[in-house]
């Protein structure tokens, strides 16, 4: 498999670390039920899911990749920053 | 044996190679199994099941039958294809699954019991007793039924991995892929064409045909040429790609010949395009007794002859439904060799003034025990017998569209071709072109591989060359279907796994009408050919049984990879030494010169103890170790710790988002301990951080979760705390740094630098100067005793640890390993991964109050659940013996005096243990339900696995100078 | 008074030669992470060039060569080699990394075939010219490759000097029997 750095350009995933699911992390006083959602629950779709993944062996960049569960298809990889991280 | 004038070896040089100890003779250009034909060597091998004599089936990669072991010793490589071995001088070959000889075979009685012996034998006859099974019944099968064995030895040989790039790959270098090369080649782009051959020309390598005028052979061997001296394109011979992955990755196995470095290379190619011209593999057709010695497919006997000049029988006879088999009876009768009938199936079948044709011919059975003699064939005049040593069978050719289920595509039937081609899109990026999908005709086949090709470079934005097409034979020949010759008897579908008609109609007779199910029921299909002979076959027979048409029936799934690959290969580059890198400190050269075991620790190697003249039990070592630092000085490598610099206007509010405690408010040039959260509240890791400036920090980690967080650091500043304005980079192999501890540390370090340490408190770090060089001390201590770390910059590492150690000696102390360290920390009730395991929170350590009320940090909203910091969570406390026992064991658990061994009982366990020298007795750290209102309780320590039961005393974890005092002193 | 010997990362470990290929050890006088401060990248780039007459390289670059070169070492970071940095306080994290790395020279004809047994990025020369740096793995460890003239500049932690030296001496041997 490969993925698409931003930075780096495509690279052979075993220069990557998986993470899980890209979520927000809920504010400190979201409640119970936003924390538990954010630590413990995920959806398991067949289908585009977006995960974070670390180029640990690259330019050591979170990254956010949107991967078709499926397919395996990589249709986005984005800065897990946002714009403008060099 | 050899026929004059045919063939394309090197008939004037001579290899010698010896089968099951008999020396023949060969030349180069032969493979193994062309040169055992040569010979007239016909029973190569035992089937898997019945052990029944089988010879070479085919000339290519499929071969089920001819499998032998080649090599010897440790070196030996079981299950290795005759058609793919090439020849060499000295090869020593042994045939498989045969005892005591292939000659004479004792469990070729199986044969005569096959009747017992159908599919699903396995499940029916070996039930129960239950408890055989392992014992009894798997051994004696697996002695029984099986191919070659490994030496049971480490295998010396050497393999090797890499990693290819490439805009298209071409795989294999028949004619559709030599055409897609040499466009896409003379577009320009970087190009690597991969076969699995040591020729080029696939099926051309054993045709006699033309193409541009020249014989179609020397045409691929000049098209090869011109490709080879192409700098965009890399030609790659006997490299089977085995495997398409995700994103354009494939994996290919490229073999070596003797003396050219490693035996194999398994190399993983990422192609922006590919193009599979993997061609076809010739099917058989399954009738009684149709897998003795001297059948084979119809190209292979062509090949043999064409490419290696070798007539497989004196007497051929040829049997098939279509039209190309007919070359076979052509080229033999050309070359001189006695064809004895052409048995066509087809009413319709073309004559030839060459040799005769029987038409509506159908072999129903043959003779012959190690090799063929006869055959009787059925026609509507009834059943007639030809004396033959050779049966030339096709029954169609099968596209080998194998890679294109790789990522989970089925393929598709044509009725037209009686065959499976690839589904469209199958593999993103992958164009099939030539017999792989299903065009059969050589001018056809150029002209696939040449659209193929343009269709990579439009993809790809490149322009097409205008390439001609050569001139080439048009006729693709007709085909009627027939699977299996009608009648009694076995007919082998599957000749690696003894897979019959009948086994197959049985299946599905008992209701496993899947094809999935079938195959799992007989086994057909499986072993090291995958049932690249008889999976198509099978599946017309079980459609047939099932009443259902075969696109109906389905098809089985091909995975990766395509041919054997052996682990060796795909583990190229992670033996030995190359599994894990080895991390050294700077002092491991003057570690290992005092003898020191060393343990890993992640990647680092640390040295365990320091083994004193006189020892002779690591125990001596260990406490004479620990009273250096008890009582005067000792000095150990700390190197491995994480180092993280942390610097930026938002560098205090990273350490505070992270930590469970305050860093803004650290003091420059303080220290300050400090606890990691997992958001979901549980501890991920501890240590110190000091404050170099106002905007400078200076984070140290465990040395098991350096990296780890460093990834947490990263994954905070870039992902959840982007409005901080904050760098971090590891330091850990900047700065070598040593631990000195003890009273006398002080007067040591002093007399080092030349100067007075008066004014550094506990806590306290700056930077010194170290013999001139720019060094950081930090007073810090992770042994109770009044301590210190000095760092330098790492190439003067080895230097100070030799001068730390000079000293040490020289007022009754000296170096101290891991075991020491260890019994130091757990005599202060310090802390490590043993009980930062990842399930402990910081309420279980003592240390819910390091969690600051002021700010957020990852995990304190998760820390605070109810369960997190319920009382009767399990503790931290401190354990010593206070009865008969006095042993104590990590791993052993915790129960109450008097209550019954059982998990429901289950109070606690425990993380870490040790003799402590200061204290005389072991002691230990465990977490127990209430621990720290349990203090002068007694607790019961079991181990049952060493069988150990301790009667402890709960005691405070820290066992050792309560107050601190002597790390303050 | 105390003198202390400096040892460096590769210490006994080369030179080592195969065939056409030799894998040397480079000593650097001094190597310095900088990684600027949110929107100073275009300030220190410039105090650079005056001070030491670079630019900042952009991503999977380097500038500069011989005495002083920069390096692109991953998001937000550069290496320089050469001298100290000045005048960067305030704009850009300096961390001293002199000691930090092991640096040896890969040289050969088609030494891109060594690294291809190694390194999971296209190595050739026509994939990776001069002045191109990279951040990717070898075998097992993380490193910085760099292409300078006809050969390749590579960087692993100090603590792995002995793995590098024996991953890349095995794949120099290897190849070069394949020649
Ligand atoms: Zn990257």
């Amino acid at each position: 498999m490969r993925l698409p750095c931003p930075i780096c350009g495509p690279r052979d995933s075993r220069e990557f670390i998986y993470r899980g699911t890209a979520l927000d992390r809920p504010a400190p006083d979201a409640g119970t039920e936003a924390w538990e959602e954010y630590l413990h629950l995920r959806d398991n779709p067949a289908g585009p899911i977006r995960e974070f993944w670390y180029h640990h062996a690259g330019c050591t960049a979170w990254i956010e990749v949107t991967r078709n569960t499926a397919t395996h298809e990589i249709s986005d990889a984005v800065l897990a920053g946002g714009e403008g991280a060099a | 044996m050899r026929v004059k004038d045919r063939g394309r070896i090197d008939r004037e040089s001579r290899i010698a190679f010896t089968f099951d100890g008999a020396r023949y003779e060969g030349h180069p250009g032969d493979t193994l199994a062309s040169a055992l034909l040569a010979n007239d060597v016909r029973m190569v091998g035992r089937s898997f099941k019945y052990h029944r004599p089988r010879g070479i089936l085919t000339a290519g990669s499929a071969e089920p039958n001819a499998l032998v072991t080649v090599g010897r010793g440790a070196e030996a490589s079981p299950n290795e294809r005759a058609t793919m071995v090439e020849l060499a001088e000295g090869l020593a070959v042994t045939s498989q699954n045969r005892w005591p000889s292939l000659g004479f075979d004792v469990l070729s009685v199986n044969d005569m019991a096959a009747r017992f012996l159908g599919s699903g034998f396995y499940y029916k006859t070996f039930m129960w007793p239950r408890s055989f099974w392992e014992k009894v019944y798997e051994p004696a099968i697996r002695r029984a039924a099986g191919l070659g064995a490994l030496s049971g030895q480490h295998d010396p040989a050497d393999t090797e991995k890499g990693f290819l790039f490439c805009d298209l790959l071409v795989i294999g270098a028949g004619p559709a892929g030599l055409m897609a090369a040499l466009v896409a080649g003379e577009a320009g782009a970087d190009v690597i064409l991969a076969d699995e051959g040591f020729a080029p020309g696939g099926q051309l390598t054993g045709e006699v045909e033309d193409i541009a005028g020249q014989p179609a052979h020397a045409w691929a061997e000049s098209t090869w040429a011109k490709l080879n001296a192409m700098p965009n394109v890399r030609c790659m011979s006997r490299t089977t790609v085995t495997g398409a992955y995700d994103q354009g990755t494939f994996g290919a196995l490229e073999r070596f010949p003797e003396g050219r470095g490693p035996r194999e290379c398994f190399w993983r190619i990422a192609a922006k395009r590919s193009v599979l011209a993997a061609g076809a593999l010739e099917r058989a057709i399954a009738f009684r007794n149709n897998d003795r010695p001297g059948i084979m497919t119809a190209g292979a006997v062509r090949a043999y002859l064409n490419r290696w000049g070798v007539s497989s029988g004196r007497a051929v006879t040829v049997f098939a439904n279509n039209d190309d088999a007919h070359r076979t009876a052509r080229d033999l009768v050309a070359a001189g060799v006695s064809v004895a009938a052409v048995l066509d199936s087809r009413h319709d079948a073309p004559k030839s003034p060459d040799f005769e044709v029987i038409r509506g011919a159908q072999v129903c059975n043959t003779a012959g025990r190690k090799r063929l003699e006869s055959v009787t064939y059925r026609t509507s005049k009834g059943e007639q017998s030809l004396m033959t040593d050779c049966l030339a069978i096709s029954g169609g050719w099968n596209p080998a569209v194998h890679l294109t289920c790789h990522m989970n595509s089925r393929p598709v039937w044509r009725d037209d071709l009686l065959a499976f081609v690839p589904a469209p899109g199958a593999v993103p990026g992958l164009i099939p072109a030539g017999a792989c999908n299903g065009v059969f005709a050589t001018a056809a086949c150029l002209a696939d591989g040449a659209s193929a090709a343009k269709t990579a470079l439009r993809e790809l934005g490149m322009t097409s060359p205008d390439v001609d097409l050569p001139d080439a034979g048009a006729d693709a020949g007709r085909i009627s279907p027939l699977w299996a010759v009608p009648g009694k008897g076995r007919s082998w579908l599957d000749f690696q796994n003894d897979v019959t008609v009948k086994d197959v109609k049985q299946a599905a007779q008992e209701n496993f009408q899947s094809v999935e199910h079938m195959k799992r029921y007989t086994t057909q299909g499986m072993a090291t050919d995958q049932g690249k002979m008889s999976n198509v076959t099978a599946l017309a027979v079980l459609a047939d049984a099932t009443g259902r048409a075969i696109p109906e029936t389905g098809t089985t799934t091909f995975r990766p990879p395509f041919s054997p690959v052996s682990i060796a290969a795909m583990g190229a580059g992670g033996r030995g030494q190359s599994f894990a890198p080895q991390r050294f400190m700077t002092s491991h050269a003057a570690t290992v010169e005092r003898g020191a075991p060393m343990i890993e620790a992640g990647l680092w190697y640390r040295p365990t103890y320091f083994p004193a003249p006189g020892e002779t039990h690591w125990r001596q070592a260990c406490d004479r170790e620990v009273r250096y630092v008890r009582n005067a000085v000792g000095v150990a490598d700390v190197s491995t710790l994480g180092k993280i610099d942390i610097q930026g206007p938002g560098a205090a509010a990273l350490l505070d988002f992270v930590y469970t405690g305050l860093f803004s408010s650290l003091k420059e040039g303080r220290v300050r301990y400090g606890l990691m959260l997992r958001e979901d509240g549980h501890v991920m890791d501890d240590g110190t951080t000091a404050r170099l400036g106002e905007n400078h920090y200076l984070m140290t980690t465990t040395t098991a979760a350096a990296g780890e967080v460093m990834r947490h650091l990263d994954f905070a500043k870039q992902v959840l705390r982007r409005d901080l304005d904050v760098a971090t980079i590891s330091v850990t192999e900047q700065w070598a740094q040593f631990a000195v501890a003890g009273p006398k540390s002080r007067d040591l370090l002093e007399d080092l630098l030349g100067t007075s340490l008066g004014g550094w408190p506990f806590m306290s770090c700056g930077p010194v100067k170290v013999g001139g060089v720019d060094g950081r001390l930090f007073r810090i201590s992770f042994s109770g005793e009044q301590g210190w770390e000095i760092a330098v910059p790492a190439r003067f590492g080895a230097s100070l640890f030799d001068a730390l150690v000079a000293k040490a000696e020289a007022i009754d102390g000296g170096m101290y390993g891991m075991e020491a360290l260890n019994v130091l920390r757990i005599e202060k009730g310090f802390l490590t991964h043993a009980e930062l395991h990842g399930r402990t929170t910081a309420f279980d350590l003592g240390m819910g109050r390091m969690i600051s009320a002021k700010k957020d940090c990852i995990g304190k909203v998760m820390a605070a659940r109810p369960g997190l910091v319920a009382n009767s969570r399990a503790q931290l406390v401190g354990l010593k013996p206070v009865g008969e026992v006095q042993q104590l064991v990590s791993g052993a658990h915790l129960f109450r005096e008097g209550a019954r061994i059982s998990p429901e009982n289950d109070q606690g366990y425990v993380t870490s243990v040790c003799y402590s020298p200061t204290l005389g007795h072991m002691i230990g750290l465990a977490f127990l339900e209430r621990g720290p209102d349990r203090m002068g309780d007694r607790i019961r320590m079991v181990d049952r696995t060493k069988d150990i039961e301790t009667l402890c005393e709960v005691v405070s974890p820290v066992f050792f100078d309560p107050d601190g005092g002597r790390a303050r002193a | 008074m105390l003198d202390l010997t400096a040892k460096t990362p590769c210490d006994g470990l080369l030179p080592v030669s195969h065939g056409p290929f030799t894998l040397t050890e480079i000593v650097p006088k001094a190597l310095t992470s900088i990684a600027p401060f949110k929107g100073q990248a275009g300030a220190v780039s410039d105090t650079l060039q005056s001070a030491h007459g670079i630019t900042l390289p952009s991503i999977g670059g380097a500038t500069g060569n011989g005495s002083v070169q920069a390096i692109w070492f991953g998001q937000g970071q550069y290496l320089l080699t050469g001298p100290a940095p000045d005048g960067l306080d305030g704009i850009a994290a300096v961390t001293d990394q002199t000691d930090a790395w092991a640096t040896v020279r890969l040289d050969g004809h088609e030494a891109a075939e060594v690294l291809a047994r190694l390194v999971p990025v296209d190595m050739r020369p026509a994939m990776f010219p001069d002045g191109t740096s990279v951040r990717t793995l070898l075998g097992h460890m993380t490193v910085s490759i760099t292409r300078e003239g006809e050969g390749y500049r590579i960087m692993a932690f100090r603590s792995m000097a002995v793995t590098l030296v024996h991953e890349i001496a095995g794949a120099m041997e290897a190849v070069a029997q394949r020649l």
